[in-house]
């Protein structure tokens, strides 16, 4: 687990292009994952089973007058990559960062493999490949310019980008690179301390800040191409409707209007060949409106008077409800983790706790509605927008259109919020279609009401966990998951406290519905955290125990090394613990200040949280929650900070506020006047902290959110007496009223 | 269609559309402007907030005929060089994560300030409640526009 365990050797199939270039300078393409493969790559960060880890790189370029491009392969969507991963590779180049310009690389499937934002990933499996192309470049141009001198590569010394020799002489990059890219590419490349680091572990800000602030065109909302129309697409307005017939006469009028034709004839031909792709397109016709502007193709759809028939069942939330419940009262689980026996150890237990957690579904409302550009001729396949997996949709792009994926040259955009949402390429295919058929340059945007009701949700799910006491210690746990459409994946079911208690079981059952569901932020654990951090209190109230001390007793049984499946570090655990204690100050408040803890593991970081609740008003607010992450080492003090703050702040505004349901199979909601998200006057102070022990960098995109409802709720509990098992907590109002007794007090 | 005269940036710009068009989707659409977000196109998120005669306003719900004759700035215009107090203080801060919703709040921060230019805490508070940032950048925000507050006086 050391920074030092790294392979130094390349392989030499690691490096696919060495290239001088027309113009001057070198391009170095660097295929990350054959040069070193991570030690443990077992968890699927993400449920989709076509991701592929094994390649991922990355591209230098150096111009003869010394200007250094870092192409930065990942999907940028807030999480600091498109700056995060080539100050990695700057780091070991060994070149000023402010000389660095940085550009997003395209899909580009023959030379980068693991395009992909999810999971929390890109830094982690970036670390040791970035470093090493970096300090692959800088040895070949330190050679070049020691062959030129005469003198041995070791005698020379390099400090942004200017290389020195023993008798004080100089030669930068950029008079060397000529030379530089005749060379071999070096087996062998030595990598800095981390002590000696100029540009990671410095505060560094987001290198599109300046577009940003001042509204340059960045985003697939914002693009346009010569000859463009905009199209906007009526869809059946509930889940499980199909398109009966339509009449577009008053629509065809208004001005405007280009074209109104359906399209789905090639998405269910997508579906023959693969029937997965139904789980996040429907299959039935939709009508396009084309127009000359996205207003008047949002305003004639609105023209359109379609007919639907319900082909299959239109659901509703008190449905769901009710199934979910039976199926965790019933006995149609698939066990998934099973450790002991704990039918025996609930049958000998002094005493049982047995709680039920329930979720609702969430949209993500990303700021930037979906959308994408598509022009498709018989020439070529161009697709430029916001997806957090090109190559997945580009791969879904060539079997709809039945052309090849040579021909697709897709572009990314920097991403208006993804959290799991784009993901699914679901509008990247609709916008194919319609261009193919319109034989025009399209741009497909959703509305509002378009983004939340064609969603690909966060999905509902019941969690009933039950504990058995026996002496005074945990002796059983039992944590069943009954959930819409899919359940926990990968290594979840091995989180903590599967190592700590002897009998343990971990089983789910999924209800196949017709909404689309997939991964949110977070996926799975960002409600699992609060099930189980809100029985943890619980429990150590049964127990009459100290909460924090029951937490740090059951790590204590944990042995990570006799049982490779737990990921979890439990010293590391206990390290986040101790310094949220301390930081929080803990049990020192004064009594009007109710704090409640939680400690989680997740996308391979291990997180403590406590939320400070005070009484204003007389009714119990948020105000501040400490958090305390073990990511390893943080490349980007400044972007993870805000990471983390914002992870924080989504975990306590959608666990207090997110309420998603659906009646006859349509979302109650289609707007934020009816969905309500966190806004500045709820959001809390958050106070953060990250252990620095040197440690390769792990995920931080994602594990902060988890554990925020947890903390809350437990922190509500201590000022309002009230448990909270439900999400989102402003859905019991009731529950969150602090005694007459306390007001008055 | 009818034509309107506006004012956009300190130009005057003449614009042919339908006359129910949002000054967003014209600003977008046939101004090229796309500094201005669309979030909601219902005015609940503050991502398309420009300045009509130095007010924020929600271009998404302003219709052409209410904004003739009076002066429209965006977050393109907002300063000359990207300059703005409240655009220095978002750099110092770094405070954009995906970065959509920012020239909303870039553009309700400068407006605010111009009319408060000392505000407490919860003025702040109260004047950026109205925009929504799903990243959840608020902790920065706020230190942002104190910061831009300060360096105002």
């Amino acid at each position: 687990m050391s920074t030092n365990n790294i392979n130094n050797t390349l392989n030499r199939r690691s490096f696919l292009r060495n290239t001088s270039l027309a113009g001057g300078g070198l391009l170095i393409g660097f295929n990350l994952f054959q040069a070193c493969k991570p030690k443990v790559i077992k968890e699927p960060a993400i449920d989709l089973a076509s991701l592929d880890y094994n390649d991922f790189n990355a591209f230098i370029k150096i111009a003869d007058n010394g200007a250094v491009t870092i192409f930065s392969p990942n999907p940028e969507v807030g999480q600091n990559v498109k700056t995060s991963m080539p100050m990695i590779i700057a780091e070991e180049l060994d070149v000023a960062w402010k000389n660095v310009h940085v550009e997003q690389g395209i899909l580009d499937t023959n030379n980068y493999t693991r395009q992909v934002a999810g999971g929390s990933q890109s830094i982690r499996f970036g670390w040791d490949a970035l470093r090493q192309t970096g300090a692959a470049a800088k040895q070949m141009l330190v050679s070049a310019a020691a062959a030129r001198w005469g003198v041995d590569p070791s005698e020379c010394t390099v400090s942004e980008g200017v290389i020195t020799n023993a008798a004080g002489e100089t030669l930068g990059y950029g008079d060397v690179v000529k030379e530089a890219a005749q060379l071999e590419v070096p087996e062998d490349v030595t990598l800095k301390k981390p002590s000696a680091y100029k540009i990671m572990g410095k505060p560094t800000p987001n290198v599109d800040i300046d577009e940003i602030i001042t509204g340059k065109p960045l985003y697939g909302m914002d693009y346009k191409a010569d000859g463009m129309v905009y199209a906007s697409v009526l869809r059946p307005p509930a889940f499980g409707q199909k398109l009966v017939s339509y009449d577009d006469s008053e629509a065809r009028a208004m001005s405007g209007v280009v074209d109104i034709f359906t399209i789905g004839e090639k998405v269910r031909g997508l579906a023959e060949k693969d029937p997965g792709v139904l789980n996040i397109i429907s299959d039935s016709d939709k009508v396009v409106v084309l127009a000359n502007s996205t207003w008047e193709a949002m305003k004639a759809k609105k023209a359109i008077k379609a007919e639907w028939e319900q082909a299959t069942k239109a659901e509703n939330t008190e449905e769901h409800d009710k199934i979910l419940t039976d199926l965790l009262d019933g006995n149609k689980f698939e066990t998934r983790r099973s450790d002991g026996n704990i039918t025996k150890a609930f049958a000998e237990a002094d005493q049982i706790l047995e709680r039920t957690y329930e979720s609702p579904f969430l949209p993500h409302s990303c700021m930037e509605p979906m959308n994408f550009f598509a022009d498709i001729t018989d020439e070529k396949i161009h697709l430029v927008g916001p997806i957090q997996t090109p190559e997945r949709t580009a791969g879904f792009v060539s079997e709809l259109l039945g052309r090849a994926p040579e021909e697709i040259h897709l572009e990314m955009t920097r991403i208006g919020g993804g959290f799991g949402r784009r993901l699914f390429g679901n509008f990247a295919i609709e916008a194919a279609e319609i261009s193919d058929k319109a034989k025009k340059p399209v741009k497909l945007v959703y509305s509002r009401e378009d983004d939340m009701e064609d969603g690909i949700y966060r999905m509902s799910i019941k969690y009933r966990i039950k504990a058995g006491i026996k002496d005074g210690k945990v002796s059983a746990y039992h944590l069943k998951e009954a959930a819409v459409n899919s359940n926990m994946y990968g290594l979840i079911p091995h989180f903590f406290p599967a190592g700590a208690i002897e009998n343990y079981q971990v089983d789910s059952v999924a209800y196949n519905s017709n909404i689309t569901t997939g991964a949110w932020r977070a996926p799975y654990t960002n409600f699992l955290a609060f099930a189980e951090q809100s029985f943890f209190d619980e429990l150590a109230e049964v127990m009459e125990v100290d909460k924090i001390q029951l937490r740090l007793d059951l790590l204590d049984k944990v042995k990570p090394e006799e049982d490779e499946r737990i990921q979890y570090s439990p010293e590391r655990m206990k390290e986040v613990i101790r310094t949220a204690v301390e930081k929080s100050g803990w049990g020192t408040k004064p009594d009007n200040v109710y704090q409640g803890f939680v400690n989680y593991y997740c996308h391979n970081s291990h997180v403590a949280e406590v939320a400070d609740v005070e009484i204003e008003n007389g009714e119990p607010v948020v105000k501040k929650i400490t958090c305390v992450v073990d990511c390893g080492i943080v490349v980007n003090p400044l972007a993870a900070k805000n990471l983390v703050e914002g992870g924080v702040l989504d975990g306590v505004g959608h666990s207090m506020y997110g309420d998603f349901t659906f009646k006859d199979g349509k979302p109650t909601a289609t707007n934020f006047d009816g969905y309500r998200l966190i806004r500045m006057k709820e959001a809390p102070l958050v106070e953060t902290y990250f252990i620095d022990n040197g440690l390769s960098p792990t995920g931080l995109g994602e594990p902060t959110l988890p554990p925020a409802g947890g903390a809350v709720a437990n922190a509500m509990k201590a000022a309002t007496g009230n448990r909270l098992y439900k999400q989102p907590f402003t859905k019991t109002p009731e529950l969150l009223k602090v005694p007459e007794k306390e007001i008055i007090g | 269609m009818p034509t309107y005269q506006i004012t956009v940036n300190g130009a005057s710009k003449t614009v042919d559309v339908a006359e129910d068009t949002p000054v967003l989707w014209v600003l977008r659409d046939h101004l090229d402007l796309v500094g201005t977000k669309y979030g909601c196109g219902i005015g609940q998120c503050g991502a398309c907030t420009i300045h009509v005669d130095g007010t924020a306003m929600r271009s998404c719900s302003l219709t052409l005929s209410q904004v003739e004759g009076k002066s429209i700035t965006t977050i393109e215009g907002l300063s000359e060089n990207g300059d703005h107090p409240v655009q220095e203080a978002w750099k110092e801060m770094d405070v954009p994560q995906c970065g959509y919703c920012q020239a909303g709040q870039i553009m309700t921060a400068s407006a605010f300030l111009a009319s408060n230019p000392n505000p407490t805490e919860e003025d702040i508070e109260n004047a950026m409640h109205g925009n929504i940032c799903r990243c959840a950048t608020y902790t920065r925000i706020r230190k942002a526009v104190k910061i831009a507050a300060d360096n105002m006086e």
